[in-house]
């Protein structure tokens, strides 16, 4: 849910809890205070007609409303002896309307000369009737004119304060720790997304730091490496070159592959941190196709070892912007991932359209993970001469150039590369 | 022949000298950037193997003072650093050839006498070895006068087992020189065996009077019967 909708939700619940407590509160109120001013003005009538009765004993014996708003009738002593004022709502007809209408009554007793009457006053609510509606509906206008302006409001004001924020996100939505030159803070004035912004950037220029610190070191350790492994490697090429038992030969010989192993590890690593490290510079106009075929034909002696077939099927021509260097390393390494997870008897094929070229090979009858496939160190089974990285090359030279490159299995295992800058 | 060494690596420098002193070559040695400036000045040498980071000064520095003096050929960069950048510098100094680290000494050896053969100091450009004689122009290889017939990969794997006679020559250091670099993760070297069965069955046939010796799976050892 987004942050408008969700904050929205919010005082839309608010309020209306708010408003409904304050108008209903509003409305009793002064629904009280209406009572009260027709109650008084009941009373007040009440004593000028029983001042009106002690001055014209005649309307003492008025027993219908008819044109003046009471009545009087006479009622017994034990009864007026415990009588008190009554106000009540009732109904009464209403010419003017030819309706039943809500009338207040106040009902009281007095005495005159010994004698004891019951007074009916009463006065038309038909008035204040309309005012509660009034006031009801004024209420409700009200209530939803504010509800209504509260969310525009809120979208506008929440889409302009908080435009830093969302600029941010979409900022770190497309930050990559290989290029961070895209992350810039916006501007804003609202301390608290300056402090995030700041926050923020210090965190990536760490992060950035850190990242370019270990690639840096991988590729420092990788290049110190490499003269002891070159020592150790030709001293032992001199020591197998004496005469030795074949025992002895045996084991340096184990040593040896181990070596060659290490070698291999570590120039790899040193392959990945330099393609990270954008040291591949000098492009050219790569024609794919031609890499494709070179590497297959590089690779036929060990095919035909392995009896795997390898099969070329052009349905288009590639050319890219590409380091030769990598545009082989790239063709190699998944040729040679292909061949190596392979069977005996079984092939190898790549397909080349126009814009992308899929390298597709039969072998074990499961599909690999492949969020984890182009993974470093990532290993399918136990080759244990498999370094585990030939795969992360490919990805590193994909994600150089921009190609997009995926993994999936439909009864072969199939990397599909697109040949196409993704921006 | 003479041979320069410049490397500041003793234990690298020494292993160096002991390899190449097999092939009876003439090996002097500089351990920094001076010693080498010097030693280039006086003396005129056959090949120099050239280390890039030296103590003192760089390797490219050193190259184009042989340029200056019309030296730079016969030059073998070996650096540690293998980076792209170096080697085409290097070419362009003049430099005959590069060599990353970690290397084979076989390969080593084969580089070393391919700077020999196109600076023409062997003479000629044949390997003769028994019966067998081997043209480097012609790619051609003749037992006892009679022409052997070989495919490609066959006439480059007698060739460096040829460079590095009587030398065991590991099977990756073999399959890097003939099938090339990017072989090496392969997941094993078996396939080299059957082109070696054949080369072995033809030279068997033409009844050459040297032989390849398989060596407990580290490699191979040509050498006379």
């Amino acid at each position: 849910m987004k942050l408008l909708h969700y904050t929205s939700l919010w005082f839309l619940a608010a309020l209306f809890l708010i408003l409904l407590i304050w108008a209903g509160s509003f409305y009793f109120i002064m629904l009280d205070e209406i009572y009260d001013s027709i109650d008084d003005g009941l009373e007040n009538q009440k004593s000028l007609i029983i001042q009106k009765a002690s001055e014209d004993p005649s309307i003492l014996g008025r027993l219908d409303f008819d044109e003046s708003n009471y009545q009087i009738r006479k009622i017994p002593a034990a009864l007026a002896v415990n009588y008190r004022d009554a106000y009540r709502d009732t109904l009464m007809y209403m010419q003017v309307e030819e309706d039943f209408e809500p009338v207040r009554l106040l009902s009281t007793a007095f005495e005159y000369k010994g004698e004891y009457y019951e007074l009916s006053v009463i006065t038309s609510m038909v008035e204040e009737d309309d005012l509660i509606e009034d006031l009801l509906y004024s209420l409700l206008v009200l209530f939803l004119g504010i509800i209504a302006s509260m969310v525009i409001l809120n979208n506008l004001l929440l889409k302009k304060i908080w435009q830093p924020f969302y600029q941010l996100l979409e900022r770190l939505r497309n930050f990559r720790l290989d290029d961070p030159k895209l992350f810039h803070a916006p501007n804003s004035q609202i301390e608290e997304f300056r402090l995030l912004d700041n926050s923020l950037q210090k965190l990536l220029e760490r992060n950035v730091q850190t990242f370019n610190e270990q690639k840096q070191f991988i590729e420092n350790a990788s290049h110190e490496l490499q003269t002891p492994l070159a020592i150790s490697l030709n001293k032992l090429e001199l020591m197998v070159n004496h005469p030795m038992e074949e025992e002895q030969l045996v084991l340096a010989a184990s040593v040896m592959d181990n070596l060659e192993r290490l070698i291999r590890l570590n120039k790899s690593l040193l392959l990945l941190s330099r393609i990270t490290n954008q040291q591949y510079g000098a492009e050219e106009e790569i024609d794919v196709n031609s890499v494709v075929k070179k590497a297959l034909h590089d690779f036929s002696d060990q095919a035909d070892h392995k009896i795997i077939h390898l099969i070329l099927e052009e349905k288009g021509h590639i050319k890219a912007k590409m380091n030769p260097d990598l545009a082989h390393m790239l063709v190699v390494n998944l040729l040679k991932n292909a061949i190596v997870h392979n069977h005996p008897g079984g092939e190898v094929q790549v397909l080349i359209e126009d814009q992308a070229f899929t390298v597709s090979n039969t072998g074990k009858m499961e599909a690999l993970d492949e969020k984890r496939i182009f993974e470093r160190f990532y290993k399918q089974g136990s080759n244990g001469s498999s370094t585990g990285l030939g795969l992360a090359i490919v990805k590193a030279i994909t994600d150089l150039y921009g190609f997009k490159v995926a993994y999936s299995f439909n009864g072969r295992h199939e990397v599909r590369v697109e040949v196409r800058r993704q921006v | 022949m003479k041979i320069l060494i410049v490397e500041d690596e003793p234990d690298m420098r020494q292993s160096l000298v002991q390899s190449l002193e097999e092939e009876k070559y003439l090996i002097e040695t500089a351990n920094d950037y001076d010693s080498a400036l010097e030693k280039i000045g006086v003396y005129d040498y056959d090949c120099i193997l050239l280390d890039i980071s030296l103590p003192g000064g760089n390797g490219l520095d050193l190259l184009r003072e042989l340029k200056k003096q019309n030296k730079a050929e016969g030059v073998i960069i070996v650096s540690a650093k293998d980076s792209l950048d170096d080697k085409i510098k290097g070419l362009d100094l003049g430099a005959d050839d590069y060599l990353p680290k970690p290397f084979h000494m076989a390969e080593l050896h084969a580089r070393v006498k391919a700077v020999f053969r196109r600076r023409k100091l062997d003479g000629h450009q044949t390997i003769e070895l028994g019966n067998l004689s081997l043209d480097l122009a012609s790619r051609t290889v003749t037992v006892a006068d009679a022409d052997l017939v070989l495919n490609r990969k066959e006439y480059d794997i007698l060739l460096y087992l040829l460079t590095n006679k009587d030398r065991l020559v590991q099977k990756t250091s073999l399959a890097e020189h003939v099938w090339g670099d990017y072989i090496d993760e392969a997941d094993s070297f078996e396939f080299i065996y059957s082109q070696i069965k054949n080369l072995r069955k033809k030279l068997r046939d033409a009844q050459a009077n040297i032989e390849i010796q398989s060596i407990y799976g580290i490699g191979y050892k040509l050498h006379l019967k």
